[in-house]
């Protein structure tokens, strides 16, 4: 199977999906929880896509992407319960707010030469920086948290069914998919993978590398701001702790890398296996972390024994083949 | 600490199988058997994560509220139906909790309980009255949960809002009756939407009784080190601490103060999360004097005794975690056997309009406005000689306060 | 309201707390100087620790100062069978795997603690723990007075150790130069996962000091992990003098922060730091630079 067929194939089957679970006239069965289960799974593949943007692609290895996403949580909830934005445009102001902090971080951090582990330590700073910001200062309501209203109506941006829901992640992860693909066909991207390789060879090349990272940095923030919105809009409630808690940044950096850095469709294999395996393990035990113990087990097995995540499992399959 | 999950709880793989209809239907016959059909409760609780034990503690308590009323003969309005619970793990995370509720559903439970953390509550209520499935909040203390229009979503234990001003009534009578020895407070409280909420709305209530708010001291969870919350305390000369944290900080800070030679005329906490049994017999010299005002049992309830033998007999301790959602799954049987059905909208109904007595509480009859029960109240505790008493409200008390505390 | 004695007290109360903070940032700072990893089990691994001093107390009463040498000695072998075993085998070497295989290993330790130990709040009761001694305006903790004379005297032996025995030859060759130590004849992998031992067995040292006057349950180790990242950067990756001056910067600047801003917001000195010295002077105060 060529991979653009391949790649019609898992669309169509997103698309099929939820139809399987929805409603009286559900094909398969009616569960929400299905519906649910894809939703998140969407969901976490384009966080990890917004962290392989810059993690996979550019070798921007960040610890603290939950900075953007909950950038964009705060920046179109305030908006939207304290000034009366529609969450719409607030969800575009997030996007916005989230490509100039990408920038800004990136033009201070890349313009001294930190990368690697450095900038990963740096980004996580950033993130616990905003972190105590959002529970001191008037404006984010500190550690009371935001409650967005209920108001289940499209134009509020909040929806009754969960498939609503499901079908705004998939439109998410496709776009993230489309700007991945984007980034392994265009100069920008190319100028990418060169600095990710050698960074000294790159600016030999007469690439401005700084500025090409910025540039990455700031789609990549951009991303993860509007997952920050959607989330805000699908659950009504946001804190410090869950706006910029390190878990998150955690879980981006693993979709992406378990299911393959630096690929298109890494972060949504990744996020699958991960999602499911949540699932799973949580509902194989009752007794408590048993299956968080299994969870952690599996997926240092998938380190250990998929050294370049589960895309490589199905090219080393193709190879073979 | 042993964790009982019950005999009438149902396994996770059984679960599991229940929770898609296809394989419910497989699994259906083995649990419907030639009696009237299990009436199935969620319970959602974070038994993992940060505050594993609070969940752990919710969970034991609404097991042994399931088990107590299958071996009293099950709910006989449905025929001696069962109860069933459905164990699930909200790991302290929204999104889990909300994804519970979905997997709930589709196993047919006739109503939730849960979730102790008010973020994850806001989410899974709000899940829940999609399908219009009664929800029955057992720990959770912000208000913004029964404030929001949502007609499922019950909490028998007073918020917030009634614990500040039952806590500062007694406050202010102690105080009084002592010849107001006590002009200042300062009020040290986590960071987050319990402890700041609460300490807010005690700062504004203090001038009514006479002290004057010093200032408001916020700490992050986990803090590290108390050292210098000691110092300004000491610093800044107040008489009163007044303090709403959970349990790790609660336990870390008392201890600070008295190593720091913190001399004040009272440590009064509002739902101070580590006020129990083991933090008082555990560390005596350190609990001995501190005020409480938190959700207690009626001491004088031999129901509520035996059901804390039962508790301790299983190597557990007697928390309010246990007891609010024993009450949770008793009042939800009540609203059962009133309703004569397990219909999630006459389930409803029969708790809008429940009258239940929990006998084992400090509580009235339950009224519900807005799902907020108007008949519950807290209780002021005391740790005294190694044991905690109730100081007020003075029907239910066992002892009398000691304020303000003798001078080391 | 600040006046010059609560600043003072501050800062030595600052100075006890970033002695402890040293003691757990040394272990790190020697599995980064070496591994060059971000070692994400450390916070866990410290949580661990803590739990065998308080199991070793409450079943035989040891004392946590007296089982110190025990609980070392077991987090080295923990430390180095877990790198032998798991780290060095299942990352092939790769260091993002390595820091996939810490971080699995860190969601596996928490919830077995979980799962064996429950969720509950444990403390070590110790009738000398609630002793003070009176300084000027300030009452310090005894035993935080000891756990600063044993990070200074940790600080010591560590780096005499690894300036002048074999095994600290080696560990300094491999750090700087791993195939120029492998073809010298040194075995690499075995003295990473010795660095690995060591580095833990610090952190068993910092548990049987830190739990006295502390508590543990399972998630406990969180509260660690920032704090030790900042202090191995502030003092520059690998270096021990770094870790305790930076240790100490780090407690101070926490300390004062609280009192200044407010313990939550005081909460921002620590991050804030981080980011001033990696844009500043990425290599620490006393790094070479990478």
């Amino acid at each position: 199977m060529s991979a653009r067929a391949a790649t019609a194939a898992l669309l169509a089957a997103a698309l099929v999906y939820p139809l399987l679970f929805f409603g009286d006239g559900a094909w398969l069965v009616r569960s929400n929880y299905a519906i649910d289960v894809g939703m998140l799974a969407l969901f976490a593949a384009f966080l990890g896509q917004s962290w392989n943007v810059a993690g996979g692609f550019a070798g921007l290895t960040s610890f603290g992407h939950v900075l953007f996403f909950g950038t964009g949580a705060y920046c179109s909830t305030i908006l939207h319960v304290g000034h009366g934005v529609n969450p719409w445009f607030g969800w575009v102001a997030a996007t916005t707010a989230g490509a100039a902090l990408g920038a800004a971080v990136g033009h201070l951090t890349f313009r001294v030469g930190l990368r690697g582990s450095y900038f990963a330590l740096i980004t996580l700073a950033f993130a616990e920086t905003f972190r105590v910001l959002a529970n001191s200062v008037g404006f984010t309501r500190g550690g009371l948290g935001i409650l967005i209203p209920l108001d289940q109506r499209a134009a509020a941006l909040q929806f009754h069914d969960p498939i609503w829901f499901y079908y705004l992640a998939l439109a998410l992860c496709a776009s993230g998919l489309a700007i991945a693909w984007w980034l392994t066909r265009s100069r920008f991207g190319t100028y990418l993978a060169a600095i990710r390789e050698n960074e000294d060879a790159a600016r030999a090349l007469g690439i401005d590398v700084v500025r090409q990272k910025v540039r990455c940095l700031a789609l990549s923030g951009a991303m993860a701001a509007a997952g920050g919105t959607f989330y805000a809009q699908k659950y009504l409630y946001i804190d410090p702790s869950i706006a910029f808690g390190v878990d998150r940044s955690v879980e981006m950096l693993l979709v992406a890398m378990i299911g393959g850095a630096g690929t298109v469709f890494g972060p949504l294999v990744g996020a699958g296996a991960v999602v499911a395996l949540g699932e799973a393990t949580r509902a194989l035990s009752d007794a408590r972390g048993l299956g968080l113990i299994l969870y952690g087990l599996l997926l240092v097995a998938i380190v250990g024994f998929l050294p370049n995540g589960l895309v490589g499992l199905v090219r080393a399959a193709r190879r073979d083949a | 600490m042993s964790m009982q999950t019950g005999r009438n709880s149902i396994s996770r793989r059984r679960f599991l199988a229940g929770s898609t209809a296809v394989a419910g239907a497989l699994a259906m016959p083995r649990i419907a058997g030639a009696q009237a059909a299990a009436v199935r409760i969620g319970l959602i609780h974070p038994v993992s994560g940060f505050v594993a034990y609070n969940g752990q503690q919710g969970r034991l308590g609404a097991v042994m509220a399931i088990d107590e009323v299958n071996q009293a003969g099950g709910i006989r309005a449905l025929g001696g139906a069962k109860l069933e619970a459905l164990l699930g793990d909200s790991q302290s995370k929204v999104e889990v909790g909300v994804s519970e509720v979905e997997k709930m559903n589709e196993a047919g439970v006739a109503a939730y309980v849960g979730c102790f953390q008010s973020p994850v509550g806001i989410a899974a209520t709000q899940a829940a009255a999609k399908y219009g499935t009664p929800f029955v909040i057992d720990v959770g203390a912000s208000d913004a949960l029964v404030s929001r229009g949502l007609t499922n979503v019950f909490r028998l234990k007073p918020g917030f809002g009634r614990c500040v001003d039952d806590a500062i009534a007694t406050l202010g009578e102690l105080n009084k009756a002592a010849g107001s020895p006590a002009k200042s407070v300062v009020l040290v409280h986590e960071s987050g939407e319990f402890g700041t909420g609460t300490a807010k709305l005690l700062a504004g209530k203090l001038p009514s009784i006479g002290l004057e708010a010093k200032e408001l001291i916020a700490h992050d969870n986990p803090t590290r080190n108390f050292d210098n919350v000691a110092l300004k305390i000491r610093a800044l000369r107040a008489d009163i601490v007044m303090m709403s944290n959970y349990q790790n900080e609660y336990v870390l800070l008392a201890k600070t103060l008295l190593q720091q030679k913190v001399n004040v005329a009272a440590m009064f906490s509002v739902l101070g999360g580590g006020f129990n049994y083991k933090f008082v017999r555990e560390q005596p010299d350190v609990a001995e004097f501190m005020l409480d005002h938190n959700h207690w049992f009626n001491p004088k309830s031999t129901k509520a005794q035996a059901l804390k033998k039962a508790v301790e007999a299983k190597g557990g301790l007697f928390t309010f975690e246990v007891y609010l959602a024993y009450n949770a799954v008793m009042l939800i049987a009540d609203a059962l056997e009133r309703a004569g059905s397990a219909d999630k909208a006459k389930l409803t109904a029969a708790l809008a309009a429940s009258t239940w007595t929990p006998e084992i509480m400090p509580y009235g009859p339950t009224r519900f406005v807005n799902g907020q029960n108007q008949g519950g109240q807290g209780a002021t505790l005391q740790a005294l000689k190694g044991d905690i008493e109730v100081v007020r409200p003075e029907a239910f008390a066992s002892a009398a306060a000691v304020f303000p505390r003798p001078k080391a | 309201m600040l006046s010059p004695d609560i600043l003072l007290a501050g800062t030595i109360n600052g100075l006890l707390t970033g002695a402890i903070y040293v003691l757990v940032a040394v272990g790190l700072t020697l599995i980064y100087g070496v591994l060059h990893i971000i070692n994400f089990a450390h916070g866990s691994l410290l949580m661990l620790a803590m739990y065998a001093a308080f199991f070793l107390w409450r079943s035989t009463g040891i004392d946590p100062y007296l089982a110190l040498p025990l609980v070392a000695a077991g987090g080295f072998a923990l430390g180095y069978v877990l790198y032998r075993c798991v780290i060095g085998r299942l990352s092939r070497g790769k260091d993002e795997n390595i820091l996939l295989v810490t971080l699995g290993l860190a969601i596996v330790i928490e919830n077995a603690a979980l799962f064996f130990f429950g969720g509950d709040t444990r403390t070590v009761e110790v009738s000398w723990a609630a002793e003070t001694v009176e300084v000027g305006p300030a009452f310090l903790p005894l035993a935080k007075l000891v756990s600063f004379a044993a990070a200074l005297a940790l600080c010591a032996a560590l780096g005499l150790y690894i300036a002048r025995s074999d095994t600290g030859k080696a560990i300094r060759a491999v750090a700087r130069e791993r195939q120029g130590a492998r073809l010298v004849g040194i075995d690499v992998e075995a003295t990473f996962a010795i660095s690995y031992g060591i580095g833990i067995a610090c952190l068993g040292a910092a548990a049987c000091l830190l739990i006295p006057s502390f508590y543990v349950a399972p998630t406990s180790g969180h509260a660690f992990v920032l704090v030790a990242f900042t202090i191995v950067v502030l003092g520059g990756m690998g270096s021990f003098l770094g870790a305790l001056v930076g240790g100490f910067v780090v407690g101070v600047t926490e300390s004062l922060g609280g009192l200044l801003l407010g313990e939550s917001l005081g909460q921002i000195g620590i991050p804030l730091i981080f980011i001033l010295i990696l844009l500043l002077r990425p290599a620490g105060l006393f790094g070479s630079r990478a």
